[in-house]
């Protein structure tokens, strides 16, 4: 299946990656209004300013997911190889933010449940990272693994 | 009846054994035995109930088809009694026998209620564990009752925030001088202790109940309590019975060698909060109660009995929760040099020795990425190979070797 990949050579931390997210996931339609007026939209992306080097990481759609497994209330599910959760379901215990070994999931704006990369599915087409990664250091196919 | 696997319990282990045969095996034979008459479903989640965040349709572990999809066979609202290994057959307390060629012991713990002078006066007397505790409590509890809730423990404590819902004048009381003793130190109970406070919950600790007397306790202190409603949260005990009728190995839990299959008896495995497991923080074997821990062995066990080898090697306690709002992660021993971030609510603890994270705890916003420290500690990774002064400052994939790191951003998620 196709999955986000991120390229350190080319990401120069400019964080739009993760703007962008927090834009397609926040319902406006407006990029202002998803920052602006208390609303606050949190990216499901995250850029990392190392020494000398940035990259930008979300979830890996693990083969065997660890927050699949341990989350305690089975609403993480895969379907068609991405991994989601159910925010009907979900308690917001965050047994998945202590599960994911790649620090890929975080608490959800209203603290009541958790949130990740489910790659833009819900907003149909190419991931939004992606589109509007300007420097190319993120793309979106298919290496031939799970 | 027969069938060629058999698991006693419908929680966490048994929907880890259910997806680990189905991995190996498409045909054989299932049956799940479980003394409740419910679809699987998420014990943790009944606070939530309570509480009104979930339906009891929402606390479905997995989905309304997981029997009908996994062809399952399910005798629920039955109590298995005992077990034969010689003649392979499991007792019914209604005296129905059936047979198994594999037997899974996943049943679970039950709630420790110590002997109380007066206990049996007390009219509204809950435990706090499965489905039918809030039914029962949801039956009497109105607007403003009193609650005196015994233990101050993850399970007392999650049924102090659920009775918020309701406006309840509670009281908790522990025989411990300090709240969730478990998983936190003193100072973040501390911590978590006012943050309890400021919702109106009363602690009053270091005593324990001497009597009781209808809707009164009176304490070893001297104190007393009226109430309206008891919940009783100070322990529990795992359910081993079972397994013994059958000769296995129990100590505190059910014995069991790394397959999950119990020590002492053929074609019997165990999994879940009725085991003892090993763990690798302390290098000693106890009981570790999480649905992580069930899940895992379950599947294990489920792998095995389906003819795949495999093991379960990484046991150790973790724990994610909040209380109020407030939220904590927890993980393995709390033992070495502490690494150590105070902001007020918001607190960092890292644990290490040997080049080793053997534990840790978050709290508030430090929980962000917490996964990162909890892998350092399943894979025991040598702290000397990663930049751990950036790591204890904040988990990153910034501080592992460009190797590692171009392993899990090129090529995409392990396999664990």
């Amino acid at each position: 299946m196709k999955k986000v990949y991120v390229n350190e050579e080319r990401c120069l931390g400019c964080h739009l990656c993760e703007f962008y997210c927090a834009f397609a996931n926040s319902g406006e339609q407006e990029m202002f209004k998803a920052f602006r007026l208390g609303r606050n939209a949190a990216p499901r992306i995250q850029v990392e300013d190392g020494k000398g080097i940035n990259f930008a990481v979300q979830c890996r759609h693990c083969e065997d997911p660890l927050c699949m497994k341990n989350c305690i209330a089975g609403a993480i599910s895969k379907e068609n190889g991405v991994v989601k959760i159910d925010h009907e379901k979900c308690v917001g215990c965050f047994t998945c933010i202590l599960s994911c070994p790649y620090g890929c999931i975080t608490p959800d704006k209203d603290g009541h449940s958790a949130t990740k990369c489910e790659l833009c599915t819900a907003n149909g087409g190419t991931p939004a990272c992606v589109q509007n990664c300007i420097n190319g250091a993120i793309v979106f196919e298919e290496r031939g693994e799970a | 009846m027969n069938y060629e696997y058999v698991i006693i319990g419908n929680s966490a282990a048994a929907a880890g054994c259910i997806e680990g045969i189905r991995e190996n095996d498409k045909k054989g034979s299932i049956a799940v035995i479980s003394d409740e008459k419910y679809h699987i479903y998420s014990r943790p989640l009944i606070s939530y109930r309570l509480k009104g965040d979930v339906t009891e349709k929402q606390m479905c572990y997995r989905p309304a088809d997981f029997y009908k999809t996994n062809n399952v066979v399910t005798l629920l609202g039955k109590r298995a009694v005992s077990a034969d290994s010689k003649t392979r057959t499991v007792e019914l307390e209604s005296g129905e026998k059936i047979g198994y060629e594999k037997l899974l012991i996943a049943t679970g713990s039950k709630p420790f209620v110590p002997p109380t002078d007066g206990l049996d006066s007390v009219k509204n007397r809950f435990s706090f564990m499965k489905m039918d505790d809030v039914k029962g409590i949801e039956k009497v509890v109105k607007k403003g009752a009193k609650v005196l809730i015994i233990g101050a423990g993850l399970i007392g404590l999650k049924a102090a925030e659920a009775l918020e819902h309701y406006d309840c004048d509670m009281t908790v009381v522990d025989l411990a001088d300090r709240i969730l003793p478990s998983i936190l130190d003193k100072q973040t109970a501390e911590i978590m202790q006012k943050h309890i406070e400021d919702h109106g919950v009363k602690f009053i600790l270091g005593t324990s109940v001497k009597s009781f007397d209808k809707d009164r306790a009176v304490l070893a202190n001297g104190e007393e309590v009226s109430f309206d409603i008891l919940i009783t949260a100070v322990g529990v005990r795992p359910n081993t019975e079972l397994a013994e009728s059958a000769g296995a190995k129990v100590e505190r839990g059910i014995l069991t060698d790394k397959k999950q299959a119990v020590n002492g008896v053929k074609n019997i495995w165990a999994a879940g909060d009725c085991t003892v497991s090993e763990d690798i923080t302390t290098g000693t074997s106890h009981i570790i109660a999480i649905m992580p821990n069930a899940y895992a062995q379950g599947k294990v066990a489920g792998h095995n009995m389906s003819g795949n080898r495999d093991t379960f090697e990484q046991a150790f306690p973790m724990n994610a929760i909040g209380f109020f709002g407030l939220h904590l992660i927890t993980a393995g021993a709390y033992s070495g040099e502490c690494y150590e971030e105070n902001e007020g609510e918001n607190v960092k603890k890292l644990y290490s020795s040997d080049n080793k994270l053997n534990g840790f705890i978050l709290m508030g916003d430090k929980i962000a990425r917490a996964g990162i420290y909890t892998a350092l500690i399943r894979e025991q990774t040598d702290l000397t190979t990663v930049d751990w002064e950036l790591l204890k400052q904040a988990p990153q994939l910034a501080a592992f070797a460009k190797e590692k790191r171009f392993e899990i951003l090129s090529k995409g998620g392990e396999t664990a």
